[in-house]
């Protein structure tokens, strides 16, 4: 057994940790606070590649495995949550779509753009009325002689107001369930594609959260992505590899709030000597590092297993699991060492704190990979 | 243009180095190695002067071959390929500048860009030197490099005490390069994806026939004295008492 990155690998995660110590974390306050969309810096990760990290370099990307692209997602989490995310839905959802299960046509048309960051994905599944029961979804697509209609709305949808790219899936024959559901793309501004509500959150603050509305949405029979009505099965396949970017993601944020809270512990002083001197907080440190240790084997062990091509939706739905629940007990924990300071947004415990909660609940809430793992468990597979 | 460019691997600035017991010398063991940052400014220019002009950026470095991973972050960063003179740590600035000549006669660049100075023992002195082993002419702590008379020459402003000095020298010249030149890139992902396939072309020093007998000899290791630590005074009378008698500032 191996345990170790490659040179290449190395070099990317040295990259950028420069790159989020230089660029990311001094800003993510402010970004926060203001809950303004980081373009800039978006575009600027655009041009270094991280936008099309596992596409091929024949359609524009850099061509790199899973594993890469986690350790890419965990060292942005480090310096801000909400950029992580914006990678990771990006990447996992959207492009990954198109690029599984997208005809040559489309990977050609909408991939180059999305890889090198000129254009953003956003991938629409969830709806007002439909979240982990995604089969009760309500947007429909009717055909019209070989054209499609589109009609319905989508929520919590991640780049939502900022996306060049759509990727939507839509009941295109009820009778079959499972199998008739559809994805199709479309790109921003096509007619009857709107942008609703923005939402506020929680955390996640500068990652674009928005609902979409279709109404009467037209596309061609070239829009469709993979078959009509592969749509669900197709998505259920895709989510099971952005599970192992949310699971590098909560562990980003984790290891993040954790250094914060160790440099903190070394120069906090009370009763005369630094607080990190004290057994009560490390304690803390040892179950944070050790859980943030477990979940960093689980997500790229379920990264390797996804570059070698063996089975890997049971490693990665524990990996999402695990992961996203130690970075919320870590980041309460940094929160509570940092005391009175960690309650304020003085310091960046809480922001860590309110961006892990996102990553027990976005792509398949922490009940829903129990369910997973439970069936898979059970079904002997 | 062809530009070669000489770089240095130097211990990670934001890490803590320890000395060795004995005072002999740094403990370089999981200590991570990075490019000295002014090499990383001198790839960089080259890098621009090529994106400008066209031509070929060469890396090149002297030590041991565990090196080849800050070559390789020069080469993601954009350089063509890169000469290694596998070697120990222990040659001094006058050997390293030997061994360098001896890539740049055979590589015949119109110029050497390097950094002005590595940040692990702050010599400044072997771009120099160098330039003194070619016979070339040189221009130090550059800030800006301009290209005149169809390459043949070039204006190259310096950063010297209380301004801006701008010389011109004949090409093929020697530019070591300050902080202030321009701003590296980061790497890109595809970037180090390709420098995986350039050529780093390894050379044994022996083969090399360069007289390397340290003509410095490093006599001992010792960490900066220990700050004292600051304390209260109460009054501006004692401040001042202070700063004359143990600062001695007044």
């Amino acid at each position: 057994m191996e345990f170790a990155f490659s040179p290449e690998q190395e070099a990317l995660r040295d990259m950028l940790r420069t790159f989020v110590a230089k660029e990311v974390r001094p800003k993510a306050h402010t970004w926060d606070t203001t809950g303004e969309f980081p373009g800039e810096t978006v575009a600027r990760l655009g041009g270094l590649g991280i936008l099309g990290a596992m596409v091929p370099e024949e359609y524009g990307g850099s061509g790199m495995d899973t594993v890469s692209y986690a350790l890419a997602v965990e060292e942005i989490g480090k310096g801000d949550g909400s950029l992580g995310l914006t990678v990771a839905s990006h990447n996992s959802l959207c492009v990954s779509h198109i690029l599984s299960f997208g005809s040559e046509e489309i990977k050609r048309r909408y991939l180059p753009d999305l890889a090198s960051g000129r254009k953003l994905g956003a991938w629409g599944l969830t709806e007002p009325g439909s979240g982990s029961d995604s089969l009760s979804m309500r947007t429909r697509a009717e055909r019209k002689g070989d054209r499609w209609v589109i009609n319905g709305s989508k929520m919590f949808i991640t780049q939502g107001s900022v996306a060049g790219v759509y990727v939507i899936l839509a009941v295109t024959d009820k009778e079959k369930g499972k199998d008739g559901i559809t994805a199709f793309v479309a790109p921003s501004g096509a007619k009857g594609l709107s942008v609703g509500r923005k939402l506020h959150k929680l955390g996640m603050c500068s990652s674009d959260t928005a609902e979409l509305v279709f109404e009467d949405l037209e596309v061609g029979p070239e829009a469709v992505v993979g078959r009509v009505n592969s749509g669900f099965r197709d998505t259920m396949k895709n989510l099971a590899g952005g599970r192992i970017s949310i699971a590098a993601l909560s562990m980003g944020i984790g290891l993040g709030a954790m250094q914060e809270a160790l440099a903190y512990a070394r120069e906090r002083t009370q009763f005369g000597r630094p607080i990190a001197d004290f057994q009560a907080i490390q304690w803390m440190f040892a179950e944070m590092a050790t859980e943030l240790e477990a979940a960093e084997l689980m997500t790229f062990r379920a990264a390797a297993l996804k570059d070698s091509g063996r089975p890997y939706v049971q490693e990665a739905a524990m990996a999402k699991l695990f992961a996203s629940e130690a970075a919320m007990r870590g980041t309460i924990k940094a929160v509570q060492i940092f005391g009175g300071y960690g309650y304020t947004q003085e310091y960046p415990a809480e922001r860590y704190m309110r961006d892990a909660k996102l990553c027990e609940i976005g792509e398949g809430t922490s009940e829903v990979q129990r369910i997973i793992i439970a069936r898979n468990l059970i079904r002997g597979r | 243009m062809k530009i070669l460019v000489a770089i240095k691997p130097v211990p990670n600035p934001d890490e803590k180095v320890k000395i060795k017991g004995d005072g002999s010398g740094i403990v370089l063991d999981n200590i991570k190695m990075v490019v000295n940052p002014f090499c990383e400014i001198a790839v960089e220019e080259a890098l621009r002067i090529k994106e400008k002009q066209g031509g070929e950026v060469v890396v090149m470095m002297v030590g041991p071959k565990v090196g080849e991973q800050q070559v390789r972050t020069a080469l993601a960063m954009g350089a063509d390929r890169a000469v290694l003179v596998e070697a120990g740590t222990d040659l001094d600035s006058l050997a390293v500048a030997k061994v360098l000549a001896k890539v740049v006669e055979s590589e015949k660049p119109d110029m050497v860009l390097m950094g002005k100075q590595a940040v692990d023992d702050d010599n400044n002195q072997v771009g120099q030197i160098l330039a003194a082993v070619l016979g070339w002419p040189q221009a130090t702590f550059a800030s800006k490099v301009e290209f005149l008379a169809d390459n043949r020459k070039a204006n190259v402003t310096r950063e010297v005490d209380g301004g801006l000095e701008t010389i011109e020298v004949t090409l093929p010249a020697v530019v070591t390069t300050d902080l202030r030149l321009n701003e590296p890139r980061y790497a890109s992902l595809p970037g180090i994806m390709k420098a995986k396939k350039k050529e780093v072309k390894v050379l044994e020093l022996s083969s090399l026939g360069v007289d390397t007998a340290p003509r410095v000899k490093v006599l001992g290791y010792a960490p900066p004295k220990q700050r004292a630590g600051g304390g209260r005074v109460a009054s501006v009378q004692e401040l001042v008492e202070k700063l004359k008698n143990e600062a001695k500032v007044l």
